[in-house]
């Protein structure tokens, strides 16, 4: 079997002892299979999960954190709300389509393996510069449709997310999803086999060939023969997921299952392993009885098939009768295929031959594998960049900028995802800083993703920090207390020490921070061997921080569009002169250094709280973060939004540090700092309140008129229409991506 | 006012529209599997949206041949209101109770978002609650919504058989606003007796001021109408 021969490689010969010597015996081709699969980087983390331990997972709300297919967090009133984050990187850079529908469809489960109702979705998208490759557009294209069609049919809503660009993702795209759910908390079941004498029921989609070793596929590099993976590629079929999802449901509502688990990397075999070691509870399942796609499957090949839209249910005998009606109902195939037993062994059959028995105290935990680490030299070269000359016209950099295609509006992508349907989006996409949905006790939730590589390349613990301060600032920045994170680390090869050094660094930003202001790290995910073997180069380091604030009130619900004329506007915070990985640099000047901003995690929640007292207040009218582009950036997006304009003297920024350039000024992404729109009648009582919270203010010009007026020591340095702006801001990624001028 | 909410597998909006229903005074709704539904019970049947079948063959095409709506046919026969919403109206034109077909959108991709629609009668049980002429903010969403009447379009007009049309904000109607191409900005049709509605915009979705992002409630008139209607006042 030429199958089996692949499945041995990809474990190592010291993992090979190890599982020999837990065993007592040499275990045959399909126990392989199973531990190949459960050991794999992909299911195990065996390189990432001493690391993981730095980061914080307890907290007051969290009900259960990192360990399972989705952590859960208590919202009160005997609710829940679940969140997961996964990856596709390496399905989507072959078949784009398939690889991010498979990996919306995956997420999705993770949220029903708790026992939770999918009810949002957000997306996080990394592809190379699509202003000069095609291929690299082909897979933005691609990939956002995956995403639409899945979502869209499944009746989840697309609410949130985030697109970066940049040249080190050309051959390796990074397509990260992540899913909110929500449930009563009494409904709540875990994803293990915790009684013998239950049901194992498959549920779903058939067992075919598709997505063989899908897990040990996504803990390889890719190397030049893509085309030849299509086959580790899964096929979606979202009809399937959505009556998943409807049948579930009602089964959670009524009971009837003891247990529930996706069917992920891996397939049969990692699912099966999991719910019983985690349980403590041996199962005893005939691989034979699954429903199938093909008839001349071999046992490994169903066993680690990743069919997608495939469900285990654990169901207690009398309740099978009303399970199988229920998926009847819903035109749903489903196979019995086993049963929890009390001896604690995962034993698999074929037409009643045991073929593989392997006890839970084997499967458990992979030996965790030492990686060395080394800083990188070419981190000093990029620090010590010199800064370029200061442009002359900055009215025509700054019009540059906003057709940058990480600073253009994405109402391209978020359009095609329906981000309505279920009625809970009270914030849509681009309106705020963060989503906000309403959540079935009537209260409100802000969401959002945020990542940014080009700072993490520069500086991989500033960068990582960096991240997790803007999250919280755009959480803040819509009214909401941020009260969990989930995290998602993309790096190359694990082995190569200067990879190694980045993934510990990022890792470490974002413990530091999320230590220094108390707020848990509930559930992420790791991914390796973002990098292929045609160029050699790994991507740039790649964390991800999806973030969930919760609102007091209705009230507290914060958008960013100027609202009034008249009004001021005043920027929290201080303005520091950090450049490095600042789209100012990447785009205009094709900088890749200079020194990355620096957050301090106290100011930035000092800052947190005066915003969101200002707004319980009632003297905030819009809100923004400082983030890519710049302060230049976040007003024009305020003033197009709201469709008003503004005047401002760059003079009047608290600043810090050395005297900055006016281009400093203008676009710096530097300190940690929020605009907002504060009502001018009640301006003083604001500026009590931020006097208390301590945070550095300044107003720095005043809302009306039809003109974003920006000068410095009274002399023009940008002057455009609302309109002028608006046009490059709005249209140029749809331009780029519709290919018209 | 009693209504049955239909659901067939892939039915996405049926809880939503539950929920847009329970904002109706007096007004009671449950949401029925299409195989269990018996339209006589109801005085309004409301096929939601969703991805009926997943859209095979064309969207709403295999659900337009089920019992449920040969059931349908009768009731809406004996003047049985019926409210087809997206998926609702595709299904409802594959069933030939509407005129007309739904095709891909002009740009051939999905579009979500909020438009601004112009209301085009207000004489009739779906609509009696909005003002004749007004302009409503209601989001749609959807790949297949391109209405096309077959060259029957100006015919419609004049039976006074169009519900909604895409407009600007003042009621202005022009290519630029007519998000998907549609025969003559046509966002919603009446049948000829007037007791069927189909619909692009959704609504449910347009129900809830703190869900909207104008704070407007106008789809959640479509729903106050009928219930003005089955209680007699209009």
């Amino acid at each position: 079997m030429r199958l089996v021969e692949e499945v041995a490689v990809t474990l190592t010969s010291e993992e090979r002892e190890v599982v020999r010597k837990r065993l007592g015996r040499e275990p045959n081709i399909i126990e392989w299979a199973v531990i190949e699969a459960l050991w794999s980087e992909h299911c195990s983390y065996k390189s990432s999960r001493n690391i993981l331990k730095m980061l914080p997972t307890e907290g007051v709300q969290v009900l259960v954190g990192p360990g399972f297919d989705a952590g859960l967090i208590d919202i009160g009133d005997g609710f829940v709300l679940s969140v997961h984050i996964e990856s596709h990187n390496h399905p989507s850079a072959i078949d784009p389509y398939g690889g991010a529908a498979t990996g919306i469809g995956g997420v999705v489960r993770d949220i029903l393996s708790v026992g939770t109702r999918p009810v949002a979705l957000l997306d996080s998208l990394r592809f190379g510069e699509i202003e000069s490759s095609s291929h690299s557009r082909w897979l933005l294209r691609n990939v956002v449709k995956g995403i639409a069609d899945y979502g869209n049919c499944i009746g989840v809503p697309t609410i949130a997310g985030e697109l970066e660009f940049d040249q080190s993702f050309e051959r390796n795209c990074l397509v990260d999803v992540m899913c909110i759910g929500a449930g009563r908390r009494e409904e709540v079941v875990l994803p293990m086999a915790t009684r013998p004498g239950c049901l194992v029921v498959l549920a779903g989609n058939t067992t075919g060939r598709d997505g063989i070793l899908g897990a040990s596929f996504a803990s390889q590099s890719l190397d030049s023969d893509e085309e030849g993976k299509r086959s580790a590629v899964q096929i979606p079929d979202p009809f399937i997921e959505k009556l998943l999802i409807d049948a579930l449901t009602e089964m959670f509502e009524q009971r009837l299952i003891s247990a529930v688990k996706d069917l992920g990397g891996g397939g049969l075999a990692t699912a099966l392993s999991e719910l019983a070691y985690k349980g403590g509870v041996g199962v005893d399942v005939d691989l034979s009885m699954v429903h199938r796609r093909e008839t001349d499957m071999t046992p490994v090949e169903v066993l680690v098939s990743e069919s997608q839209e495939r469900m285990l249910l654990l169901v207690e005998g009398q309740k099978l009768e009303r399970v199988s009606r229920m998926l009847e109902k819903y035109e749903l195939q489903f196979s019995i295929i086993g049963r929890t037993v009390e001896e604690r062994f995962v034993r698999l059959r074929w037409e009643g031959t045991l073929i593989a028995e392997l006890p839970l105290s084997v499967l458990g935990d992979a030996p965790s594998v030492a990686r060395a680490s080394r800083r990188p030299e070419y981190l000093d070269t990029l620090r010590n960049t010199p800064p370029p000359r200061e442009p002359e016209d900055l009215n025509k950099v700054f019009l540059n900028l906003l057709a940058s295609p990480n600073i253009s509006s994405k109402s391209w992508v978020y359009e095609q995802y329906d981000y309505e349907v279920g009625v809970r989006t009270v914030v849509k996409p681009g309106d705020a800083d963060a989503a906000i949905i309403k959540l079935p006790n009537g209260k409100l939730a802000a969401v959002k993703l945020d990542g940014d590589s080009k700072k993490c390349y520069i500086d991989p613990y500033r960068g990582a920090m960096w991240i997790v301060s803007e999250n919280f600032r755009n959480l803040a920045s819509s009214g909401a207390k941020p009260c969990a994170i989930v995290d998602h680390q993309q790096f190359g090869d694990p082995g190569k020490p200067d990879v190694y050094w980045c993934f510990k660094e990022c890792v470490r930003g974002v413990a530091d921070y999320c230590m220094a202001v108390g707020v848990p790290v509930v559930g992420g995910k790791v991914s390796f061997y973002n990098e292929d073997l045609v160029s050699g180069r790994a991507i740039k380091p790649s964390p991800v921080i999806g973030g969930i604030g919760l609102l007091s009130d209705e009230d507290m619900v914060t958008t960013l569009s100027l609202k009034r004329s008249g009004d001021y506007i005043v920027v929290l915070g201080v303005t520091t002169g950090e450049l490095g990985g600042s789209e100012y640099y990447e785009y205009i000047h094709r900088i890749c250094g200079g020194e990355v901003p620096l957050v301090d995690p106290l100011s930035d929640w000092q800052l947190i709280e005066a915003v969101l007292n200002l707004r319980r207040m009632g003297v905030l009218r819009a809100a923004h973060d400082v983030s890519k582009g710049g302060l230049a950036v976040s007003l024009a997006e305020m003033a197009v939004r709201g469709r008003i304009g503004l005047t401002a003297e760059l003079s009047k920024l608290p600043v810090r540090g050395r005297v900055l350039r006016r281009d400093g000024l203008l676009f710096s992404e530097g300190g940690s700092r929020i605009v907002v729109e504060v009502d001018r009648e009640r301006f003083r009582e604001a500026e009590m309140a931020l006097r208390r919270h301590s945070v550095p203010f300044a107003v720095i010009g005043e809302t009306g008129g039809n003109e974003i007026s920006i000068k410095m020591n009274g002399e023009q340095v940008i002057n455009l229409t609302v309109g002028e702006v608006e046009e490059r801001w709005h249209y140029s990624l749809e331009r780029l991506m519709e290919g018209y001028s | 006012m009693r209504v049955a909410i239909a659901k067939f597998p892939g039915s996405n909006c049926d809880q939503d529209v539950a929920y847009a229903i329970s904002r109706v005074p007096g007004a009671w709704s449950e949401v029925v599997w299409h195989t269990e539904l018996s339209p006589e019970r109801y005085e309004l049947v409301v096929l939601p949206g969703g991805f009926s079948y997943a859209d095979r063959l064309r969207a709403g095409a295999i659900a337009a041949h089920t019992p449920l709506i040969e059931k349908l046919i009768d009731y809406v026969k004996d003047g049985g209101l019926v409210l087809g919403i997206c998926n609702g109206f595709q299904i409802l034109v594959e069933a030939g109770l509407l005129l007309g077909s739904l095709l891909p959108n002009k740009g051939l991709r999905f579009i979500c978002k909020w438009v601004s629609l112009r209301v085009m009668n207000s004489d009739t049980p779906f609509t009696n609650a909005f003002e004749e002429s007004e302009v409503v903010k209601m989001p749609i969403a959807h790949y297949e919504g391109r209405y096309y009447a077959g060259g029957q379009a100006l015919r419609l007009f004049e039976e006074r058989r169009v519900a909604f049309v895409y407009a600007d904000e003042r009621g202005g109607v022009s290519e630029e606003c007519n998000p998907n191409g549609s025969d003559n900005s046509i966002a919603g049709v009446f049948n000829d007796t007037f007791n069927v509605l189909g619909m692009m915009p959704h609504p449910e979705r347009a129900s809830d001021p703190l869900l909207s992002p104008y704070g407007t409630e106008h789809g959640l008139r479509v729903f106050l109408s009928v219930a003005n209607y089955v209680k007699g006042g209009a």
